[in-house]
């Protein structure tokens, strides 16, 4: 087994905790192990607008430190994901500027390589662990719950880079969000942007994009709009209430983590994963939604023998796609 | 005489100080929501928040921080043992010689049992307790110059705390040891306690003490007879033994007593004794008149800081105190560089060139910002720029051994540094403003991308914006040199390949997100790619597309040329940060 350096962000330490405790508890559950770097920095996403060269040297500096101990990264969020994946590539493209950044790096007594491989919390539990792991150890189904998936932008795009799964009809999140026995729902917009990198630069936009994706999962009857990036999270929970009261526009769809729609059908508890249930909200949709995550049905064995088959053709489908 | 006439100018000097730092911390402005407070209201509201944690259950708070992160230090064991072994040998070191020692008629006279100086246990532990302080100063040195702690630098507040700490230290072990030399204060002692009639017993006393008392006598030469050595015992057990335990129990000074030995007559001779007692607490002294405006004011301010923040809370707690509160925190801070070995984006300042990154340089620049109001213009936007390249991961205020809500203390003057003057960083215009409308009900902001507009604005006046659209487009005013001057990255020459399908257009999430998209975005991306080609400069830095694109890779995705969209206008936006904004430094 690989072994794994949690890279967990700026975000989910100050404003998602509940993503880092779940996704420990899921990984725990699912016996992986995995080391925490504390030296690791920010992914230097947000340096990209106005300077190339200092989200190059962030990046640069946690692969390097993960490559020094022998570590792949392991990302829960998305723009991390990319940021890291991204300067992966354009440093071993530009020999240049790799060789500028090593020197800043050889100071630490560092030395970027890039050798080291980044996935994304979702990629391995999808590809390492394998759908159908998953599916003997959840303890039970939900009974009636429909997801609508986000796939967050800077994992699909660009393609080429991220490998990510199929960016225009990927199944991958799909596929993990019915191993629970939630129903992902169609829903027009799933792979547009949720609105997050514009908020503060212009909030109009923002609140455009993230409300056009708000109306969208509710009108195709979604309970929860399920994400695995905190900035994607921070956008459908707390600006959510922004735009609710700023624009008097209630949409009222709840976002949950993956780690915690998976974590409860793999038997942990719910105060471990985070979930609050908002407990003074009066509105019937978020309390009905909330209690659907409680409404649980045995596993049918004989349908997941036949879902099992067609998620492994999409595997071999998908595996054949990337090899050519 | 002298002593007292130092002590309490020493003393006045230090209330004085207090004063000044005091009135400091009630009436300097600070964060957005006390602009307008005055000196009294500031006072008043602390006095009146006071009586309220006194007598509530805050009190258990209050004395468990105090046990815990004041006496223990836990917060400083937590991040490092190696700094906490050195900061409680200093502190639990200099504490006790401080009750014990310089406050004996106060303090030991009236609780330790039996008190004497120069009697175990307490002569002991007074060379002790003194030992522990130099184990931590030579670790404090070491850690500064020899290992290699991440971000550590030294400025001369540093310097001045470790040399005051030093030199009062090994003063008081200098002195000890010039007084069990010294033959003239035998003289003193013998006259005062035992006060003898005949030539023979002073002589005899005086070889038993330099036998076994490490003194250095005129008179005594050579070898001493047995007999006389003995005489001498009987008169030292008569007069002395009762209150004179042996040097050698005050392991440091009896060590320099040693080395002093050979010029020791000499050095009595000379009033070496007297110099250094001046010496000893001229140190002192000197120590306790600056502690208001040197590092070691934190002794106060730090316990403070740790104590305030473990009982304030922002939603609950007046402003006007959180303001007062954020001052104290910044004389608080100690300069440990805790934060910034643990700053998400420390490694920024490595390109940067600019310490105001790094949270712990920061601060000083702000203590002194606070106090001028003025640092010049090149000085405030590096704070700024400092201040803003903070992706709020909050791991500088989880860490800092001082208590301080660094947290906060950012988002309060980053505000102050946004909304005065006309200088902006270009930061603005990136994610890094996530945060403020994350939380802008903790700060009012109504517009929250204010900064970003005022940045755009700026943008918008140095490149001219694009003839409306009905008028054709110039062509004679294009930048040749554009295209051809720059240091091409393999990205952008691939603008090359477009010819102009609008794919790039049509799936882009902020074009469709408009009716009028050329009213809101000035330039679609199409358009920019095929001006790049023309060599508009201005049409292209000047677009509002540039900021309003939300780097999902879509047009990318779907280009059939291959043209890297996203990437060249990630490209054009450096551009236009360092083309528009830094150039306001000079």
């Amino acid at each position: 087994m690989k072994k794994f350096a949690l890279f967990i962000g700026c975000n989910i330490p100050a404003k998602v905790e509940q993503y880092e405790t779940s996704a420990r508890a899921v990984l725990k559950k699912l016996d992986i192990d995995i080391v925490d770097i504390k030296a690791f920095n920010c992914c230097g996403y947000p340096l990209k607008n106005t300077d190339q060269t200092a989200w190059l040297l962030s990046s640069a500096r946690n692969i390097a430190l993960a490559e020094q101990k022998g570590f792949e990264i392991l990302t829960l969020c998305k723009c991390c994901f990319g940021s890291l994946k991204k300067a992966n590539a354009v440093l071993n493209e530009d020999n240049n500027i790799k060789l500028e950044i090593n020197k800043i790096l050889e100071k630490e007594g560092l030395q970027y390589q890039g050798n080291s491989s980044i996935s994304h919390y979702l990629s391995i539990l999808h590809d390492d662990i394998t759908i159908e792991d998953l599916n003997k150890k959840t303890i039970d189904h939900y009974n009636d719950l429909n997801i609508a998936t986000h796939y967050g932008c800077h994992a699909l795009r660009p393609s080429e880079i991220m490998k990510f799964d199929d960016p225009v009809s990927p199944t991958l999140f799909d596929n993990l969000v019915e191993v629970t026995g939630a129903k992902s729902i169609e829903w027009p917009s799933k792979l547009d942007c949720c609105g997050a990198p514009v908020l503060g630069i212009n909030n109009d936009l923002s609140y455009d994009l993230t409300e056009k994706k708000l109306s969208n999962a509710k009108k195709a009857g979604a309970d929860f709009i399920c994400v695995a990036c905190p900035w994607c999270y921070m956008q459908f929970d707390k600006i959510q209430g922004q735009i609710a009261l700023k624009r008097s526009s209630e949409y009222n769809l709840p976002s949950i983590l993956y780690t915690q729609l998976l974590g409860l059908r793999l038997g942990i508890g719910q105060k471990e994963l985070g979930i609050q249930i908002p407990g003074n909200s009066d509105n019937e949709q978020v309390k009905q939604a909330f209690s659907k995550l409680f409404d649980t049905k045995e596993k049918k064995v004989k349908k997941k023998k036949t879902k099992k088959k067609t998620i492994k053709k999409k595997v071999e489908k998908k595996e054949t796609q990337t090899s050519e | 005489m002298t002593f007292d006439l130092l002590f309490y100018s020493s003393l006045i000097l230090l209330a004085v100080g207090m004063v000044v730092k005091i009135t400091q911390w009630f009436s300097y402005r600070i964060g957005i929501q006390t602009q307008n407070s005055t000196f009294s209201q500031r006072l008043g509201s602390s006095l009146k928040a006071i009586p309220g944690v006194i007598f509530s259950p805050k009190i258990g708070i209050i004395l468990k921080v105090f046990i815990l992160d004041v006496l223990l230090q836990y917060r400083i064991l937590k991040e490092d043992i190696l700094r906490w072994v050195m900061h409680m040998l200093i502190f639990w070191g200099f504490i006790l010689l401080f009750f014990m020692h310089a406050l004996e008629t106060v303090v030991s006279d009236a609780i330790l049992p039996g008190y004497f100086s120069t009697v175990n246990p307490y002569m002991f532990l007074r060379d002790f307790f003194g030992c522990m302080v130099l184990i931590g100063i030579a670790i404090a040195i070491c850690r500064r110059l020899f290992l290699k702690v991440p971000r550590l630098s030294t400025n001369k507040c540093d310097v001045y705390a470790i040399f005051i700490v030093t030199t009062i230290i090994f003063s008081g072990i200098f002195l000890e040891g010039a007084k069990i030399i010294s033959y003239t204060d035998f003289q003193n002692m013998e006259q005062d306690y035992s006060a003898l009639e005949y030539k023979e017993d002073i002589f005899a006393l005086e070889a038993y003490w330099v036998k076994h008392y490490g003194l250095v006598s005129p008179n005594i030469k050579g070898e001493i007879s047995q007999e006389i050595l003995s005489a001498g015992e009987e008169l030292h057990n008569e007069s002395c033994l009762d209150c004179h335990t042996k040097p050698q129990a005050a392991f440091t000074g009896y060590a320099v007593s040693r080395i002093m030995e050979p010029v020791g007559g000499l050095l009595d001779r000379m009033g070496f004794v007297t110099f250094l007692y001046y010496f000893h607490i001229l140190a002192c002294f000197i120590g306790l008149a600056l502690l208001p405006f040197t590092k070691m004011l934190h002794i106060i301010t730090t316990p403070v800081s740790l104590i305030t923040g473990a009982i304030m809370q922002r939603d609950k707690s007046d402003p006007l105190n959180i303001a007062t509160r954020q001052l104290i925190e910044l004389d608080a801070c100690v300069h440990c560089n805790t934060c910034s070995k643990t700053c998400s984006q420390a490694s920024a300042c490595d390109i940067k060139n600019n310490i105001n990154i790094l949270p712990s340089e920061r601060m000083l620049s702000l203590r002194q910002y606070f106090k001028t109001n003025d640092l010049g213009s090149s000085q405030f936007m590096a704070i700024q720029e400092g201040i803003y390249l903070c992706s709020n991961c909050d791991r500088c205020t989880v860490v800092c051994p001082a208590g301080i809500n660094l947290k906060e203390l950012w988002y309060d003057v980053r505000e102050d540094f946004i909304r005065s003057g006309e200088i902006i960083t270009p930061l603005v215009l990136s994610p890094f403003s996530y945060n403020r409308t994350y939380n802008q009900d903790d700060f009012n902001a109504t517009l929250s991308d204010m900064p970003a507009r005022h940045a755009k604005g700026i943008i918008a006046s140095k490149y001219k914006k694009k003839a409306r659209s009905e008028e054709p487009l110039s062509l004679t005013d294009t930048d040749t040199e554009f295209n051809a001057s720059k240091d091409h990255s393999l990205a952008e020459d691939t603008f090359s390949y477009c010819f102009s399908c609008e794919n790039c257009t049509n799936v882009c999430p902020v074009v469709l997100n408009y009716e009028k998209p050329e009213e809101a975005v000035d330039l679609l991306p199409h358009q920019i790619m095929r001006s790049l080609g023309l060599g508009l400069k201005d049409l292209v830095l000047g677009s509002n597309m540039l900021w309003d694109c939300v780097t999902c890779y879509q047009c990318q995705e779907h280009c059939p040329q291959n043209v890297k969209v996203t990437d060249i206008l990630y490209e054009l936006k450096n551009e236009v940060a360092k083309d528009c904004f830094y150039s306001q430094k000079e």
